[in-house]
């Protein structure tokens, strides 16, 4: 050990015992103790955010951690680094480590209960630090909304394109689908509005059953696929792509063409009735009932059916009907994020299911990473955050996108994070055991 | 009543005659052999079977059963389980996957379960798991349970893709070259595997295999099939000594 040290640079050696030291200091906090602590950061951001942000020169609180401000006003970069120290990152850390000792001993208690229990609360609390985060300024509202349905859609599509291994191109259609059949529904029931005439039910009843709304979407969305895969799943590869690309666009111009929901000018005056909760809990949903599809046996016939269909039909796997249900799975879901993205922009328009919304999700999808829950929420919430920051940049930024997924493509062609299932009980449990193993390593290097 | 009973079947690839005339019976608890030269229609005989080929004439009974045009995870259902030339495992799933798959025929969960974990799922994926684990016992692969298979050694490979076979609880085996690309040692195990299944399973093996001395240990009667005819049916001894098989493998001895 001694000789591997003193053949190391020095600098080098000594940015890695910093490292392996933060490592060591942080081993033992459980997640519970970073949410937590990204509570309080919120807190001292509500006490100190607005003097401290006009002190540094951004003149309001950074919309998104400063990085709006990155291309706008690279000469505050300084001011939003120490912002972003003093407001985040050493509440969070200093609460992360004070509390770890505490927030161990809650994990373990809460595992005596059924995972899902200890997932709830760590989702209430993740729930807690997005609302306080979210008070302080509506575009970060918009933003964490757009975040979570993206990574709804991004999910949906892995079923299909990791999971099942076929290259589909028509969630921008599904998504229209949704967007229109959930619009439609809570516009003619809900609102008086000029098209559709007076709400057919009392409005007071319409949050109630926004859901039914969306799973309308969804379920419209089921059968727009349907459509697809009746004709594409006698073929494979290339084809499906081309197919389901078509009716990425035939649904475009169809709803171009139908003035009855205002043609290519859009449709609007949907409720406001996808707010942050709304969208949270659809989303959580969403990644468990995905989470638990996919790591059932049923699920994992998909896998099968697509590293080899031949051997998974000799072995009893049903591959038609597992491949019709993944796709009809994969589109209600779809739909059900289009309903909500018409919902939180209350308008939409047939341009905004394009081409550009497939490179989107087909990004986030390939940047995150195949066959892997995490590496959804990965690309999703990575791309999303990364288009906002470049959004300065307007049209560009789809040149700087697609270069960096040219690099994930040659550096880790699978995604960042692809072939990794979602440990649910891994990531809530207690991390104490962690300082031992991490001491123990850092021992043996 | 035999177990699998096909009568009089011929199967074209357009005007390619691919198999003529094939008949075969297999009786519950016999092992029985297909051999022939490269390309004489063995393999395309084990497709026929399984239901990845429609066969243009003949019939196909399983059980009593007619199977022609049913799917092949239908007949796989019924009890014909089959291991392939190259094996085909699903290079992305680990050991016990391969095995928890094979039992997609009963799972014994609807969409429900498999959505929403509610219902008879948790138990049926723990009596699934369990029953797959037993099934590596008997292979002697279970250590490798959570390893992804193509980490693996070949024999073991070899022995993961009979597990899968063997877990859709076939009656009848088909055995496409079981030992290609064995080495002696394995090649042994192979056998001492094969007999074993046979044996205490009482299951029906049908083996496709090159080397004679696999098909003279293990097989009471052996096909000789060339030119997708049979040539010649006997036992292991009638058939090595059969000139017209030695004129198949070997070719006619030209007189001057």
């Amino acid at each position: 050990m001694a000789i591997q040290e003193t053949t190391l640079p020095a600098s080098k050696g000594r940015a890695r015992a910093v490292w392996d030291a933060i490592r060591r200091q942080l081993a033992g906090v459980p997640l519970l103790s970073w949410l937590l602590g990204a509570i309080v950061a919120a807190g001292t951001e509500h006490l100190i955010g607005y003097p401290l942000s006009r002190a540094v020169g951004m003149g309001t609180v950074p919309p998104i951690f400063g990085v709006t401000f990155i291309l706008k006003a690279p000469a505050i970069i300084p001011g939003i680094l120490f912002y972003a120290l003093v407001v985040y990152l050493l509440p969070t850390l200093v609460v992360a480590k004070l509390s770890a000792g505490l927030a161990n001993r809650v994990a373990a208690w809460l595992l005596r209960y059924p995972v899902w229990v200890s997932a709830l609360v760590h989702l209430g609390v993740l729930y807690a630090s997005m609302h306080l985060w979210g008070a302080l300024n509506d575009y970060r509202v918009l933003v964490l909304r757009l975040l979570l349905i993206a990574v709804i859609v991004t999910l949906s599509l892995n079923v299909i394109n990791g999971y099942m291994g076929e290259f589909s191109c028509s969630h921008p259609g599904f998504m229209a689908l949704g967007a229109y059949g959930a619009s439609v529904m809570t516009v003619l029931f809900f609102v008086n509005d000029d098209v559709f005439g007076p709400p057919l039910l009392p409005p007071a009843l319409g949050p109630f059953l926004f859901p039914v709304a969306l799973i309308v979407g969804g379920l419209v969305a089921s059968v727009g696929a349907l459509l697809v895969a009746i004709p594409s799943f006698r073929t494979r590869g290339d084809y499906l792509a081309i197919i389901s690309l078509a009716f990425t666009f035939i649904v475009k111009s169809l709803i171009e063409n139908l003035e009855v929901v205002g043609g290519p000018r859009g449709f609007m005056n949907q409720p406001n009735w996808a707010t942050l909760p709304a969208v949270f809990i659809v989303t959580i949903l969403c990644v468990a009932i995905i989470h638990n599809f996919v790591t059932s046996t049923m699920g994992k016939a998909l896998c099968a059916v697509r590293d080899d269909e031949t051997a998974a039909d000799a072995m009893t796997i049903n591959t038609r009907r597992t491949k019709m249900t993944a796709f009809l799975f994969s589109a209600f879901w779809a739909g059900v994020g289009g309903g909500l993205l018409a919902h939180v922009l209350r308008y939409v328009n047939p341009g905004n299911f394009g081409i550009l919304k497939l490179s989107e999700v087909l990004a986030m999808v390939y940047l995150g990473g195949l066959n892997s829950v995490v590496g959804s929420i990965v690309g999703a919430v990575g791309l999303q955050i990364l288009m906002e920051a470049l959004r300065p940049l307007e049209i560009l930024r789809w040149i700087i996108i697609p270069v960096l997924l040219i690099l994930v493509m040659i550096y880790r062609p699978t995604g960042l994070v692809a072939f990794t299932e979602l440990d649910v009980k891994g990531i809530v449990s207690p991390k104490d055991k962690a300082v031992d193993e991490v001491q123990h390593g850092a021992a043996a290097d | 009543m035999a177990l699998l009973q096909i009568d009089n079947m011929t199967h074209y690839f357009g005007g390619l005659r691919a198999v003529h005339n094939y008949s075969l019976t297999i009786v519950e608890g016999q092992i029985r052999g297909l051999i022939g030269p490269n390309g004489a229609g063995k393999t395309t005989v084990f497709n026929l079977i399984t239901g990845m080929y429609k066969p243009t004439e003949g019939t196909i009974r399983f059980q009593g059963q007619d199977i022609v045009g049913r799917f092949p995870h239908d007949i796989a259902a019924m009890g014909i389980a089959r291991t392939f030339q190259n094996m085909r495992l699903w290079r992305h799933l680990t050991v016990l996957e391969h095995i928890q798959l094979a039992h997609s025929a009963n799972l014994g969960y609807g969409l429900a379960g498999a959505f929403f974990g509610i219902g008879k799922r948790q138990r049926r994926e723990a009596e699934i798991k369990e029953h797959s684990l037993h099934l590596l016992e008997i292979m002697g692969v279970r250590r490798w349970a959570d390893e992804v298979v193509i980490n693996l050694p070949y024999g073991v490979q070899r022995r993961v893709e009979m597990a899968r076979a063997l877990a859709t609880d076939p009656k009848l085996l088909l055995l496409d070259e079981p030992t290609a690309g064995m080495t002696p040692e394995e090649l042994l195990d192979m056998v001492q595997v094969i007999r074993q299944l046979n044996q205490e399973l009482g299951l029906a093996i049908l083996l496709i295999e090159h080397r004679m001395k696999v098909v003279m240990d293990l097989c009471q009667i052996v096909q000789t099939l060339n030119f997708g005819e049979v040539i010649a049916e006997g036992t292991p001894e009638e058939i090595r000594n059969n000139p017209q098989v030695i004129e198949a493998y070997l070719g006619k001895e030209v007189i001057t």
